[in-house]
């Protein structure tokens, strides 16, 4: 029934092909981005995590064990 | 490049992870007494503080937003300074958010048990905490986008997407699921109704899954699990990728929590058809957290934080197949309203959320204390009682969830139900239901060895309010030939403009369909307005949380119709502000309750449970006996109906109090007539008055048959 009311928009037909393509293309170009991505920045990227402690001034250390 | 010094705040993250254990605690507690009370009715105490309806609520709202809440800004805060490399933006919102989320569980822990509810779950508060949340939440997203921009890291690693998402879409579900009018300064009605009600409800109940425990804690996951295991995350590039599918999914699959409910069939199709698609980013997230360990299983058997996370990764792998299984509508037929649903969640609550938290918290506190762990022994039995109380947990209810089901569905040779009365299949999970209490204690009992533990660890170290660092200032560069999703990790306001864009294409697609059949709903002439009495007497049922235990959503199925009566129909909940279909039935199905039982029977019912159906686990209510009923608000609340568009006279609203007192005063008549002692302005007669009208709008007289056993 909802789509009586759908129905009364020009061209409404499009939309969902619009949607869906529009989707489509985002996930194709992620994929294609994230097979071919520069190995240097994913490597630089996933070590993002670790590299803090480098830029610490140790803690106190006086406490270990 | 000059080299910037500045410093990371601690003592935030120190405040935030006391909180989350404070809170945890008195989350798990209240938990523990509302599972005791399902075996020992007598805990409820006969108060209307106590009862399991008003305290099932604070026992979700507390582990969900104050545990889990304060153990993602705990993560969140220490895990973004130091990937951006920059202190939070603003101390001062940093302390605001803090104080003002404690203040906004106080109140909860306050109303709740008063019985200020909306009775909407995981929703429950009431609308001045709603206005509040909404702008403590945006305190944090300042803080956060503030803290973003001025990073001194070009680059945002995936964790702060999910974080950045996580913002994006609480905010949108909180503020389109608290669409209230206020009829008074704790009260509101929702501006949906029935059918709507119930599709925006569950949009934001499952997404409130999705972005409160599930984004932020994958976003902690992809930080600290790398951290602890002291190695990148197995894969950045499927980082990307289950991101990006994760949040474009899980805005769609809200209507699974609505299979065989009145809800329109394309709505279900459309939930079923999105919730199995998330096995694909859910198990890509999970592998990619557990393949992270590769090489380093060896440390998973000597270091506490890395079992916790194990456990907690597995059980999210595990919660989130079950959920695109419970999705398919063959499988919820069996699982929805049991207990199987009540396990499924505590497997992602207990095993995800908690563990994490735990693992997260066992390596952060010897980290900002400088120190290392007081005992990796009492950790190591933490982790034991933990995943004891885990199986003690789910297993039981897993077993009641099928056990309750099949005795639902099951027929006699002759064709009748084989348990036609409901309470039969209640006490049958008496043993069930104290073995899941046990389980919750064990599980108490293993936070409590932690708390001991880091708060011996704390002592023995120094803490560190703010710690020291150094990172050179990001600096402009020109990126042309790069490509557009470096530049977009670059971008953290048109990153968030996307993500928003990607939640709100599904949310809109689902809601909005519904909005427009609203004037074309199938319309049942004689379905009508509440009595005044009897709105009063419905939001007494909401006070008290019956919704908790009680559906009022009758399924098409044979064993459903036979037991309670006609399925439910989406026409007949068009003056239901808010929705009251429920998702758990430890008690029968209330839908077509009216005119079952005299109206001496709900007296004497709400009296003592137990004097009306011998073993009954339901609390007394005995206080609605002697209880004036409040008519000061009849006036506000016929108005505020009349706003949301239920027809009442013009002017009825003035003469409401006058309809309500000839209707009390027949009902005590009636019970007087039958030798009960009662005034017409108690609040048990505006109870009795709803309960007798639930469903008589399209009774069909032929189909009583059966009930008549069902005392």
């Amino acid at each position: 029934m909802y789509k009586e009311i759908l129905r009364s928009v020009d061209n409404i037909g499009i939309f969902p092909t619009i949607s869906f393509t529009i989707f489509f293309l985002f996930f194709l170009g992620l994929l294609i981005y994230v097979l071919t991505a520069n190995k240097a920045h994913v490597a630089h990227m996933s070590t993002m995590p670790l590299e803090d402690d480098e830029t610490l001034t140790n803690t106190p250390s006086k406490h270990q064990q | 490049m000059a080299i910037e010094r500045f410093s990371y705040d601690n003592k935030i993250v120190k405040y935030f992870a006391i909180a989350t254990a404070i809170w945890g605690v008195v989350g798990m507690l209240v938990g523990l007494l509302i599972a005791s009370q399902l075996f020992i009715p007598a805990l409820n105490f006969d108060l209307p503080y106590t009862t399991f309806g008003r305290l099932r609520p604070l026992h979700t709202n507390a582990v969900i937003f104050a545990f889990v809440g304060n153990g993602i800004f705990m993560g969140v805060y220490y895990s973004l300074q130091r990937l951006l490399k920059a202190r939070m933006f603003s101390d001062a919102l940093s302390w605001i958010h803090f104080w003002g989320w404690q203040l906004i569980i106080v109140s909860a822990a306050v109303t709740l048990p008063l019985g200020l509810t909306t009775s909407k779950e995981y929703a429950e508060l009431e609308w001045p905490i709603d206005i509040a949340i909404a702008l403590i939440w945006v305190v944090f997203g300042v803080n956060m986008i503030g803290t973003i921009i001025k990073r001194r890291e070009r680059h945002m690693y995936v964790a702060i997407w999910f974080y950045i998402a996580t913002f994006i879409t609480v905010a949108v579900l909180h503020i389109v699921n608290s669409f209230e009018l206020p009829v008074s300064l704790f009260k509101s009605y929702s501006v949906y109704a029935g059918v709507q009600d119930a599709l925006v409800q569950w949009w934001y109940g499952h997404n409130a899954v999705a972005f409160f425990l599930t984004t932020p804690y994958l976003g902690l996951m992809y930080y600290f699990l790398p951290k602890a295991a002291n190695r990148p995350v197995y894969s950045y590039r499927l980082s990307i990728i289950h991101f990006w599918a994760l949040i474009f999914i899980y805005i769609w699959a809200g209507p699974h929590h609505l299979l065989y409910t009145a809800l329109p069939s394309w709505a279900q199709s459309l939930g079923v058809v999105f919730s199995i698609m998330l096995i694909a980013p859910s198990w890509g997230g999970m592998l990619n957290g557990l393949l992270t360990l590769r090489g380093a299983w060896d440390k998973v058997r000597i270091d506490p934080v890395l079992k916790f996370m194990v456990v907690a990764v597995t059980a999210y792998g595990m919660a989130t197949f079950e959920g695109p299984m419970l999705s398919l509508k063959n499988v919820n037929a069996i699982g929805h309203f049991t207990d199987w649903i009540v396990a499924h969640v505590h497997v992602g609550g207990l095993g995800w959320n908690g563990f994490l938290t735990f693992g997260v918290l066992y390596w952060l506190i010897p980290r900002m204390w400088g120190t290392s762990l007081f005992s990796r022994k009492l950790a190591n039995i933490h982790f034991w009682v933990g995943t004891l109380g885990i199986l003690f947990y789910a297993l039981p209810m897993y077993w009641a969830g099928f056990t309750q089901s099949l005795m639902w569905k099951e027929f006699t040779a002759e064709g009748f139900l084989k348990y036609p009365n409901f309470l039969e299949t209640v006490t049958q999970l008496k043993p069930l239901y104290a073995m899941r209490a046990f389980g919750g204690l064990l599980y108490l009992s293993g936070v409590l060895i932690m708390i001991y533990n880091l708060f011996k660890t704390a002592k023995q170290g120094v803490f560190v309010a703010n710690e020291e660092a150094e990172a050179p200032a990001l600096e402009a560069r020109s990126h042309s030939g790069e490509h557009w999703h470096r530049w977009l990790e670059r971008r953290p306001v048109i990153f968030t403009g996307l993500s928003l864009v990607a939640i709100l294409i599904g949310g809109m697609i689902e809601i909005i369909p519904t909005y427009l059949i609203k004037s074309n709903i199938p319309t049942i002439s004689s379905v009508k307005p509440y009595t005044p009495l009897e709105l009063q007497g419905r939001d007494i049922y909401i006070r008290e949380g019956c919704v908790g235990c009680h559906s009022q959503m009758i399924r098409p199925f044979r064993s459903e119709t036979e037991r309670f009566g006609e399925y439910s129909k989406a026409g007949e909940f068009v003056y239901d502000h808010p929705f009251l279909w429920g998702s758990k039935r430890t008690g029968p199905d209330l839908a077509r309750e009216g005119k079952k039982y005299p109206d001496s029977w709900h007296y004497y019912h709400m009296m003592s449970p137990p004097l009306m159906s011998p073993g009954s686990l339901m609390p007394a209510y005995p206080w609605l006996l002697e209880d004036k009923l409040d008519t000061s608000t009849t006036k506000a609340k016929i108005a505020g109906m009349q706003t949301l568009g239920v027809p009442y006279e013009e002017g009825f609203a003035d003469i409401a109090n006058i309809n309500l007192t000839a209707q009390a005063d027949s009902i005590a008549a009636g019970l007087n007539k039958e030798g009960i002692e009662v005034m017409a302005d108690k609040e048990i007669i505006a109870l009795i008055a709803y309960l007798q009208r639930l469903g008589t709008d399209i009774k069909v007289k032929d189909i009583q048959q059966p009930e008549s056993t069902n005392k």
